[in-house]
């Protein structure tokens, strides 16, 4: 029945199109899946890939270093893209991403909506023939991406977001804060509404941040880490 | 079993939305004989959010709850949630494993972490130290006839390297627990596919599906609910239920129980103790049937 | 001494980075070098004979080149110093190729390294003996271990050469794994109708002895002369008396035998006879689930046997054949794919192997040639087929490709279409791989004629749907999408692997194995079939995965290589054996128990216990003279003088 069930609309009423909330639509229109260079406008989707000089050989050598995996080990077999739940939501299967890291091709893979869409279920690292940690070199590739401003899935990288800055301010996760500054970065109101009800009556969503003693602990690693980096 | 005691992490959500977990993760260790300690002051691990920003401050994130934990004097620290004992496993393994990364972890935390204790699942434990057998024995109100299935998400026992419990693609530590308890579990070949993990907020839609089959394969194989050991899991199939029903034309009304909840319950613990009302889809149809089938028998 | 030394070119592969002309020049000072020279290919025509007439004309009783690796031409060498007249152990190699030019690029280091290397080489041949070979007799039978394809070419080629035959198989027919196949690619010729005459031919032939249901327990002696221990296993029923006419098979009531020529798909039995053609035709029960050997009850079998051929009373036997030589052909066995929890790790009857599936393929096989599935009998329509199941797979430990499996899966494929016409077959690939003589052509014609549609891309998962069908998921690489196939039947086309206890068997033949344990050949190209022990051979699928007609190739290769080590009147033994100094041993009986190849024995001297060397077992391999508390052992070309001086001529700074 799953054929049948693919992409189903995510907003609740039907009142409000996705256009109408979210002010960067445009840029976050959906690529067709299949286009294989994410972002890129559809015209130009054939384009030669230019094998002598696009590699990025500092972007491989980058990845390699900080995921500790060894890329040349891929041998394309699929078994990642096979075993990816997340499949039919990526613009680029995970054996892609994995081919594109092989060819150095940086601001493809950066730039796609895989890379946020992986939720590190480690189902392609448990499958993989090769022993690689294909979800470690993915959560690898969201660091890139971050730190070289690539954001394809905004919404992700907003709840992600939110989801620190409560930590940061008061040691653990206040959920309700939380949802409210995720509703504030991306002005989607509506989000998870119909939820509150089902909650609410049954205490599980408290009102008041529970802030630990070590709160300042807490901020003082996010200030170390943006000091030094990693 | 001797009384054992452990450093305990509970984690956020156990506060919060999976807090019927929590205080049945509480209830059936103090019915059993394992004592859990809390981390004083323990913060949250970083979850996914943290290290998929950076695993240096991820780890610290959790190296501060294992610096917290190594005072506590305890030989291993449990966790009830797969996703912070995730965090904990890799920020310690990968310290343990290298220095490098140990010194860069240790310069974004106030007190350096020297020894880094072992971490493992309530259920790891319950499983490995309890067992099975002497867990039916102490078994009050059998979960006779009723039919589950056990769903274990994607991190529990994955990746195998790291996690080191039970396989990989077939656990089946809850499924002898459940049995343990009476139950009937049935076959269920999804149990570490992915529900969707902490999409639901940014990217409902793919929840909508992948805890969709779930739940649909759950409901042809005419299970009367699904266990769970994860909050989020737990969430997406219980909360969110109302949701993938109305997202996928469907009507299933399965109750989502976290695997405490049904072995407090056969070990005959008070309702009030595991948070059977925090349950979204209401538990109390198929925990009736239990009775009924009891009084047949 | 007259010492000449040569040193090589190589072409450029030592000239490149070697000043060879330098290194004679430096030679000439070495001590009673009576002249060196450098030449382009030593081991050319005119290189040889150009050692010969330097040989004539400086009379030089001894010669060094400085060259490649001894294992590549020490034997041309002293073939050629044999031609001049000199003892062939007159003749030392320096390589300075391996370990000089192809290892550093710095000419001058190079240089004053190969200058060392042919001074240890002097040194060495001032110290040598004119070493002379003993003759001994050869005994012409040989042994074949497995029956399987390999075996039985190697087996008939011997005896029809005249060749005396020793066959010892492990399992109670021989046939091996091509006996359990319905047909055979590229040509799709029934397995059967081509092996069953050969099969015969074992059984009939004059020359050859077969012992089925029995395994080699131990191997001595040496080439020309080993003796073989080989075990009878127990089978409980006297096969000379057996006709294998089936009836105790018919009426045995202990049914829950796995049936392995069946690979455990068919019903089986306690006592058996694995299928209409067996060679021998006998039967045998399985101790294991005989219900009169676990119990004590039942004895059906006994009372019925119409030629009292039931021995409960049976006993392993050990017997002892004498041969000159031995053909290892033992095959392989299949990986345990079970391992494969994201298949179903064998909790799915839907679920089997390729050699499974031969089997329902099979008129001889449990549903009589009828492709029935095993959960419900059902005729499967949608068939699919994984591939590199345990090969090409370093999670399981397995990185090697399997070889036929590729092969064997496009002919099933195909057979499929030919018994469920309205059936389809999905093949989940990584790589085809096809390169025999007709073998592209055949996977092709599975595809455009057969309709199979090949999928490439590893499958993640085979799940039950809860409807009687299995899900197959995977990926297909080709469109970038991850697919699902709902699946009547799934066939895993299982690796290769080493067959059961084949590290046992190459220490008891005293040859190597690999990692994974393949038995090692001489020579990867030039030895495919020779193994480093002097009358042991290799055929078939032990020395690697191999389908039916490389594994025949390798079966007559080893052959030839038997009939022509027989051929000789006499073998010559290597004379760089151990030899005790008798007035320094002791007796102390270390060397006899360090021996890897028994090649010492005790005996009495003037009522003194004292070593002594059997040459023609002594291998050479110098353990006993390292262990020798009183250095009273000593190999000869190899003497404790010979290499310290070796030692000093490295060490003089």
């Amino acid at each position: 029945m799953y054929q049948e069930l693919q992409r189903a609309p995510h907003t609740p009423s039907g009142l409000f199109t996705r256009a109408q909330n979210i002010p960067f639509a445009a840029s976050r229109q959906q690529t067709p899946n299949r286009l294989p260079y994410a972002g890129m406008p559809s015209g130009d989707v054939m384009q030669v890939v230019n094998l002598t000089n696009s590699p990025d050989k500092t972007f491989m050598d980058r990845v390699m270093e900080e995921s500790g995996q060894t890329i040349s080990l891929c041998y394309q077999c699929g078994n990642c893209t096979a075993s990816c739940p997340y499949t039919f939501g990526f613009d680029i299967p995970v054996s892609q991403v994995m081919r594109l890291l092989q060819t150095g091709q940086k601001e493809t893979v950066l730039s796609s909506s895989s890379i946020w869409l992986c939720a590190s279920c480690t189902s392609c690292t448990t499958r993989c023939p090769n022993n690689i940690d294909v979800a470690k070199v993915m959560d690898v590739l969201r660091h890139e991406a971050r730190r070289e401003g690539f954001v394809k899935e905004r919404r992700v990288k907003a709840f992600f977001d939110s989801f620190l800055d409560s930590v940061r301010s008061h040691g653990r996760v206040f959920e309700m804060g939380l949802m409210v500054d995720y509703i504030r970065k991306t002005g989607r109101f509506w989000t998870d509404m119909e939820l509150g009800p089902k909650m609410l009556p049954k205490g599980k969503l408290a009102f008041k941040p529970h802030n630990i003693q070590g709160r300042d602990a807490i901020a003082r690693i996010f200030e170390r880490f943006e000091k030094e980096g990693s | 079993m001797t009384k054992h005691t452990y450093s305990y992490y509970p984690g956020c959500s156990g506060q919060g939305t999976s807090m019927e977990y929590e205080r049945s993760t509480r209830a059936v260790c103090e019915a059993v004989g394992i004592n859990l300690d809390e981390i004083p002051d323990w913060s949250c691990c970083g979850s996914t959010p943290a290290h998929t920003v950076d695993h240096t401050l991820s780890a610290a994130l959790s190296g501060r709850n294992l610096g917290l934990a190594a005072k506590q004097g305890h030989d291993c620290v449990l966790t009830p949630c797969p996703s912070c004992l995730t965090n904990l496993k890799t920020a310690g393994k990968h310290m343990a494993e290298s220095e490098t990364f140990k010194e860069k972890v240790n310069r974004l935390l106030d007190e350096p972490l020297e020894t880094i204790p072992d971490t493992k699942s309530v259920l790891q434990v319950l499983f490995e130290d309890l067992g099975p057998d002497a867990l039916a024995k102490k078994v009050a109100r059998p979960l006779k006839g009723l039919k589950v299935v056990t769903y274990y998400g994607c991190i529990l026992t994955r990746p195998p390297g790291l996690m080191d419990f039970d396989s990989e693609e077939n656990p089946i530590s809850m499924d002898k627990l459940m049995q343990a308890a009476g139950a009937e579990v049935l076959q269920f070949p999804l149990k570490t596919e992915c529900c969707g993990a902490s999409h639901g907020v940014a990217r409902r839609d793919l929840v909508m599906r992948l805890s969709g089959k779930l739940l649909d394969m759950a409901d042809s194989l005419g299970a009367d609910a699904v266990v769970t050991a994860c909050p989020l899991c737990q969430m997406n199939l219980d909360l969110r239920q109302g949701q993938v029903n109305s997202a996928n034309n469907a009507s299933y009304r399965l109750p989502i129980f976290y695997y405490t909840q049904l072995l407090g319950w056969a070990l005959g613990l008070p309702d009030a103790s595991l948070g059977l009302d925090k349950l979204c889809v209401d538990p109390r149809p198929a925990l009736q049937s239990i009775s009924a089938n009891k009084e047949v028998a | 001494m007259r010492i000449g030394v040569f040193i090589c070119h190589c072409g450029s592969n030592i000239e490149g980075t070697v000043d060879t002309a330098e290194v004679s020049r430096i030679a000439r000072d070495y001590p009673e070098v009576a002249f060196a020279t450098d030449t382009m290919y030593a081991c050319s025509e005119p290189g040889q004979d150009g050692i010969i007439e330097a040989i004539g004309e400086h009379k030089l009783d001894g010669v060094v080149v400085a060259s490649c690796t001894p294992r590549m031409h020490e034997a041309t060498f002293r073939n050629t110093l044999e031609r001049a007249g000199l003892n062939p152990y007159m003749f030392e190699m320096a390589n300075i190729r391996e370990h000089v030019s192809w290892i550093g690029k710095d000419r001058e280091a190079n240089t004053n390294k190969a200058a060392d290397l042919v001074r240890m080489a002097v040194e060495k041949l001032r110290r040598n003996q004119p070493l002379i070979a003993k003759e001994f007799d050869i005994n012409r039978r040989v042994l074949v271990i497995g029956g399987g394809v390999a075996g039985i070419q190697a087996a008939l080629d011997c005896a029809d050469a005249g060749l005396e035959v020793v066959m010892v198989e492990r399992e109670s027919t021989i046939g091996g794994k091509m006996a359990k196949l319905d047909k055979t690619f590229p040509t799709v010729d029934c397995s059967s109708c081509i092996l069953g005459p050969r099969m015969v031919e074992i059984a009939q032939h004059p020359n050859i002895t077969l012992y089925a249901c029995s395994e080699v327990d131990g191997v001595s002696g040496y080439v020309g002369n080993f003796s073989v221990k080989i075990k009878k296993k127990a089978r409980y029923v006297d096969w000379d008396k057996c006709t294998g006419c089936g009836e105790c098979v018919e009426k045995c009531p202990s049914r829950k035998a796995p049936n392995t020529f069946d690979e455990k798909i068919g019903p089986g039995r306690a006592i058996n006879i694995p299928f209409p053609q067996a060679i021998p035709k006998k039967a045998t029960i399985n101790a294991e689930y005989c219900i009169k050997l676990t119990k004590g009850k039942c004895g059906t079998c006994e009372k019925i046997c119409p030629s009292n051929a039931i021995d409960f009373q049976q006993q392993d036997e050990i017997i002892t054949e004498e041969v000159g030589a031995v053909v290892a052909a033992t095959g392989y066995d299949l990986f345990d794919w079970t391992v494969y929890e994201e298949y179903g790790g064998g909790r799915y009857p839907d679920v089997i192997t390729s050699l499974q599936y031969e089997r329902l393929l099979s008129a001889s096989g449990p549903t009589g040639g009828h492709v029935k599935r095993p959960s419900d009998g059902k005729e499967p329509k949608n068939v699919v087929f994984i591939q590199c199941v345990g090969s090409r797979d370093k999670s399981v430990g397995r990185p090697y490709c399997s070889g036929f499996c590729c092969m064997y899966t496009a002919k099933q494929a195909i057979l499929t279409k030919d018994h469920i016409p309205d059936s389809t077959s999905y093949v989940f690939y990584m790589d085809i791989r096809a390169p025999g003589k007709l073998y592209d052509e055949f996977t092709r014609r599975a595809m455009e004629e057969y309709g199979a549609q090949y999928i490439r891309g590893r499958v993640a998962m085979v799940y039950p749907d809860g409807k009687g069908n299995m899900i197959v998921r995977g990926a297909d690489t080709l469109m970038g999408r991850q697919v699902e196939v709902q699946a009547d039947l799934v066939v895993l086309a299982v690796g290769v692997e080493s067959a059961k206890n084949s590290p046992q068997l190459a220490e008891k033949l005293r040859i190597s194995y690999d990692s994974y344990g393949f038995f090692m050949e001489g020579h990867p190209k030039l030895k495919p079939c020779e193994t480093n022990t002097a009358g042991v051979y290799l055929a078939g699928a032990c020395q690697g995965p191999k389908d039916i007609p490389a594994s025949v190739a390798q079966g007559s290769a080893a052959a030839s290589k038997v009939i022509g080590l027989f051929s000789k009147e006499k073998l010559k033994s290597d004379p760089q054996t151990a030899n005790v100094d008798i007035k320094r041993c002791i007796g102390c009986g270390k060397c006899v128990l360090t021996c890897p190849f028994g090649a010492i024995k005790e005996v009495d001297f003037r009522g003194q216990p004292k070593a002594e060397v059997i040459e023609t077992v002594c291998q050479g391999c110098g353990i006993c003279s390292s262990t020798c508390p009183q250095g009273a052992i000593q190999l000869r070309h190899f003497t404790d003088n010979q290499i310290l001086a070796e030692v000093e001529a490295i060490c003089r700074f």
